[in-house]
């Protein structure tokens, strides 16, 4: 290390044999920015399995356009859309096919538990809206009253789960009528249901019969193959009477869920804080060991700010001490952040993991964090004659 | 004297404190140093002799006056020229001021990699020639906590000499070490002196000392009171 150090700076490694030469107190310091990046781990894990959460159910389709009510926030949320803007839709000549999809929850009442269920009922005729995974299953949907299940839904055994197929299909009541689940689709739990239960739109309506048929909760549209799908909703917006519709291209309707998600909702508002007070724990920790560090050997910085080392020189030596605090904590860290992390996953079944671009970003922010604490540790050495310091 | 002498100071006045506490310490001080001599400050505490020291060092700010120090002002000097001229000094501090995570060899090497050579088996070797010279070549490798003072002492004293500096400042150098070692060191610079034409400034009160020196210099409540050569050859 000490050779490593050396070859790497040009000089003796002074920052590493300073912070080594206390063990315990390099120990609780390297502790404490490992457990600031646990912090930020966690709370950057959830964040980032809020998104995936959020957008999951986006997957299930394969859409250009969708029309969506004032209110609809997210696919989840909002009033629903008359059909006739579908119709009035079509008239543009680059929209090709359309579609309405209905929103419910089902209610799956089992002995432990009864599981809340996220429900689309789709047109079973028209396979081009469904994603390549669901549509190979749309035979099944056509069966009156049946529907496919969610396999990752939460609080169901997996077992259960795989077990649920065309041979031996799994039932429960819904308003009195029988929904038949014939088949299991790959989703993944979110923050709202437990799970998610596709249908076609004709056995959705006999479920709920308080919903019509002249109103699903969004439109969803096909354009022309190189058409580009933001030209088109902005011609769609001039020529649809109704003005407080929503109409953007797909990929703006999942961007904007995220983004409400993420800053309008309190679990994403209070994420984010949480993101923000890891770093700044992680700050002030790091701040802390490195200032008391300068502080404790203030008079042998002066001497050598007497022998004629510039400033330089003591940025170099505590930046060098922030780098070794960041990798030594960062290590531990992501140990114990994958491990937490895996851990809440299995408790919660959200999508929770250790990713790449999370580990690179905290160890970015932890070195820039580090240098940082470092720099303001060193400003009071800058300005002190060194005749002041011994 | 010749006009390239290494220190020149002139009308050297310096203050303490700020408003009601503000307290004159140095009035109006002449002192020209001649290259390769051995110059003794004296005087009782207080009387300004560490003031001096660290002004002509560099190592404080001038108030009022001038100073040459190698051919160059240090009024109003900057940090770059101040931060030049202090590699061309070597300092002896009362307190040994050792870097405690450093080994003694580690220690030393810091007062040449100032220069940045890029040369560590020349350094390491300059270092280890630097200790053996004062006695110390079976502690190369121990921290400053596990010498006795004199040795830590002698361990600052390889440290300011091992970059062959033009001037040698030195405040008590020898309060620390015994009367045999003690001698040796001033013995050392006095040779350094006639052998590579290094100046050496000391700030000391022992008397064995002052038959060593070329000039003695007295300070009493921040002014010269006397200044004798006792060295003519100089
Ligand atoms: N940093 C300082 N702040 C305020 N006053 C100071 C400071 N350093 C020195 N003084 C004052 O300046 C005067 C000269 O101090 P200086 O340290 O130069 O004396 P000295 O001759 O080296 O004494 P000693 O033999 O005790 O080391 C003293 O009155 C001292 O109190
Ligand atoms: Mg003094």
């Amino acid at each position: 290390m000490n050779r490593l150090l050396q070859w790497l700076f040009g000089r003796l490694p002074i920052g590493w044999l300073q912070l080594t030469h206390s063990r315990t107190r390099f120990a609780a310091a390297i502790a404490g920015v490992a457990f600031a990046n646990v912090l930020v781990f966690v709370q950057l894990g959830i964040m980032n399995s809020m998104a995936t959460a959020t957008l999951k159910p986006y997957e299930f389709f394969t859409a250009d356009i969708m029309i969506s009510a004032s209110d609809a926030n997210s696919l989840t949320e909002g009033g629903n859309v008359a059909r006739q803007w579908l119709f009035q839709a079509q008239a543009d000549p680059e929209v090709t096919l359309g579609t309405g999809i209905f929103v419910g929850n089902t209610s799956w009442p089992r002995p432990t538990k009864t599981l809340g269920l996220t429900s689309f009922g789709i047109d079973p005729t028209l396979p081009d809206f469904l994603s390549p995974v669901l549509k190979p299953k749309l035979a099944t949907l056509q069966l009156s009253d049946s529907g496919i299940l969610d396999m990752a839904t939460r609080g169901l055994p997996p077992e259960e789960a795989a077990a649920i197929r065309p041979q031996t299909p799994a039932s429960f009541e819904v308003t009195g009528k029988t929904l038949t689940l014939y088949d299991t689709f790959q989703g993944g739990g979110g923050f709202g249901g437990d799970g998610y239960l596709i249908m076609s739109d004709q056995t959705f309506l006999s479920l709920y019969p308080a919903r019509r048929s002249a109103a699903p909760d969004h439109i969803l549209l096909k354009v022309a193959p190189g058409a580009d799908p933001e030209t088109v909703s902005a011609r769609l917006r001039e020529l649809i009477s109704d003005k407080s519709l929503r109409i953007r291209s797909y990929a703006q309707a999942k961007a904007d869920d995220l983004k409400y998600q993420q800053t309008k909702r309190p679990t994403g508002i209070i994420f984010g804080f949480g993101v923000i007070i890891g770093v700044l724990v992680g700050i002030v920790i790091v701040y802390q060991v490195l200032s008391t560090d300068v502080a404790d050997h203030l008079s042998e910085y002066a001497t050598f700010k007497a022998m004629g080392y510039p400033q330089k020189f003591f940025l170099g030596i505590v930046f060098e001490e922030a780098l070794i605090l960041a990798v030594f904590g960062f290590v531990p860290g992501v140990i114990v952040g994958t491990g937490l992390l895996a851990g809440m996953k299995k408790a919660t079944n959200l999508p929770l993991a250790m990713t790449w671009d999370m580990a690179v970003i905290v160890l970015i922010g932890t070195l820039v964090a580090c240098s940082l604490s470092g720099a303001i540790a060193t400003r009071r050495l800058a300005a002190a004659d060194p005749a002041d310091l011994f | 004297m010749s006009d390239d002498a290494p220190i020149n100071v002139v009308g050297l006045n310096h203050w303490f404190g700020a408003g009601e506490a503000r307290k004159q310490a140095l009035f109006d001080i002449d002192l020209k140093v001649a290259r390769g001599s051995l110059t003794v400050l004296m005087g009782p505490s207080g009387s300004g002799k560490t003031t001096v020291l660290t002004l002509m060092g560099c190592l404080r700010d001038l108030q009022d006056g001038s100073i040459n120090l190698l051919g160059h002002e240090l009024m109003g000097a900057g940090t770059a020229l101040n931060e030049a001229l202090r590699r061309r000094l070597g300092f002896i501090f009362q307190a040994h001021n050792l870097h405690g995570s450093l080994t003694a060899m580690q220690n030393v090497q810091m007062g040449l990699q100032v220069h940045r050579l890029d040369d560590p088996k020349a350094e390491q070797e300059a270092a280890r020639h630097a200790l053996s010279l004062l006695g110390l070549s079976d502690r190369l490798d121990y921290l400053p906590a596990n010498l006795s003072g004199g040795q830590k002492q002698r361990v600052a004293v390889a440290r300011a000499l091992v970059g062959n500096p033009d001037i040698v400042f030195a405040d008590e150098p020898t309060a620390a070490l015994d009367k045999e070692s003690g001698l040796n060191v001033v013995a050392m610079l006095r040779k350094l002196g006639q052998k590579r034409g290094t100046t050496t400034v000391m700030v000391t009160h022992d008397n064995r000392i002052l038959e060593l020196a070329d000039r003695i210099v007295t300070l009493e409540d921040g002014r010269i009171v006397s200044d004798r050569m006792v060295n003519p050859s100089v």
